[in-house]
């Protein structure tokens, strides 16, 4: 018996319009792609949500661990110069 | 829906923890700041969600029974075509609210084993039976109702997964309450024996549903964490007090009587006051001696067993495909 064997985890990720990227919506179980992609448009687009959908497995997503949240994410916040407003500009040039 | 006050605090011994983790964690919170699947969090916040939100997936799943008993029965085809489209809707609650669970670190076959072997609880609502087609207007104007009233705050529950599951099941829910009330209007406008199928149907779910909300303020345990916590926003007894608020006119309207002797309007603090609840009827039906409990489980264990070869046979087509493509 094949019970004990859980089916793998997919993130859903759905265009709701075209000239939008895809967002991620959630997520669900299937066997394989095939199932995942047919289960996003039951589940995910009963409303007219979107126009195309993208699965992905769980497994195959790396993400940044948040405990190194302050590391990975310290310099754009001290690097004021990245932004325009760091610059004077004179007032009689107006909006640049 | 449908989330009820089975969302106590677990009360496990507290694991010793890092306390200046748990006090920042509390700032996060108190600062509004979502909790995410990854964030550090403490053992009991982790436990009490993953409990709340799996008893929520269930109650999703479980509240397909007494309406999906209607679908082949429904007076007309478009009361048929809203009815399976509403019922297919609460088994997309279901889902998105065990892939919330998941991220918690429990597996969602774990959960369904939890439902099945009878050791989680689900609304208590669900173990009352559906006996005329008017049930199936109160079902939608009263249960989906009263999960409105339960599921609004949670959309900003401190627990981002969570709050993201309720967004997608609130956007869901109005359509329910709205067909189920326009069945009531319809019922309440026909002829006599109508109109008293509706009353029927009203005088049963009405005190079930008052129970929703969970035991009174004054006996409801733990409920404190939850509120620190921010995974609760309001007290059982505020949620039940809007709920009546807001369906009384909506009775009026239908020419129905709500079955409360005591019901009164009460100008000091414009609420409607209402009657006794039983609480005893409550914890009768959650310790499952409800009308349809074993049912109920019965249906879902009959369902599980016999579904048993379809995932089967997706697993081995999935698992021949891999092969072939090797
Ligand atoms: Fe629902
Ligand atoms: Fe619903």
């Amino acid at each position: 018996m094949m019970e004990n064997k859980m089916m793998p985890l997919w993130e859903v990720f759905i265009r709701s319009r075209n000239g939008l990227a895809h967002k991620h919506v959630g997520s669900l179980h299937a066997t394989d792609s095939k199932m995942a992609v047919q289960a996003a448009r039951d589940v995910y687009t009963r409303r007219g949500e979107g126009l195309s959908i993208w699965v992905v497995p769980s497994a195959a997503i790396v993400a940044s661990d948040p405990s190194d949240k302050a590391m990975m994410f310290e310099p754009a916040e001290s690097k004021v110069y990245r932004h325009p407003t760091f610059y004077e500009v004179p007032d009689e040039i107006g909006h640049m | 829906m449908y989330t009820q006050a089975l969302n106590a605090t677990d009360s496990q011994i507290q694991p010793v923890e890092d306390m200046s983790q748990a006090a920042a964690f509390q700032a996060r919170i108190d600062a509004e700041e979502r909790i995410e699947a990854n964030d550090w969090m403490p053992e009991t916040y982790r436990r009490t969600l993953a409990r709340q939100i799996s008893q929520h997936a269930h109650s999703e799943i479980v509240g397909m029974l007494p309406e999906g008993n209607w679908i082949t029965r429904a007076p007309s085809l478009r009361r048929k075509a809203a009815l399976l489209a509403k019922v297919q809707d609460e088994c997309g609650h279901g889902l998105y609210l065990y892939a919330a669970a998941e991220t918690l670190g429990i597996s969602r076959e774990q959960f369904f084993g939890q439902l099945l072997s009878g050791n989680a609880k689900y609304s208590s609502i669900f173990n009352y039976p559906a006996t005329t087609w008017a049930d199936i207007g109160a079902i939608g104007w009263l249960v989906d109702g009263a999960a409105i009233m339960n599921q609004i705050p949670l959309c900003r529950c401190s627990y981002g997964p969570y709050a993201r599951a309720m967004i997608r099941v609130c956007k869901e829910e109005s359509f329910h309450q709205r067909q189920g009330f326009e069945i009531m209007v319809t019922l309440s406008r026909g002829t006599g024996e109508q109109k008293a199928m509706a009353q029927d149907a009203l005088n049963r779910w009405w005190w079930p549903c008052l129970m929703m909300f969970g035991p009174p303020d004054t006996v409801s345990e733990h409920s404190d964490a939850s509120m620190a916590w921010k995974i609760k926003r309001f007290s059982n007894d505020e949620l039940r007090q809007k709920f009546v608020d807001a369906t009384v006119p909506q009775a009026q309207h239908l020419g129905l009587m709500l079955p409360d002797p005591d019901l009164r309007f009460d100008e000091a603090s414009g609420h409607w006051l209402y009657g006794e609840i039983d609480w005893n009827e409550f914890k009768q039906v959650l310790a499952g001696n409800g009308p349809c409990n074993r049912d109920r489980l019965a249906a879902r264990r009959k369902a599980h067993a016999e579904g048993a070869w379809v995932r089967d046979a997706a697993a081995a087509h999935a698992l021949k495909q891999m092969r072939a493509a090797v």
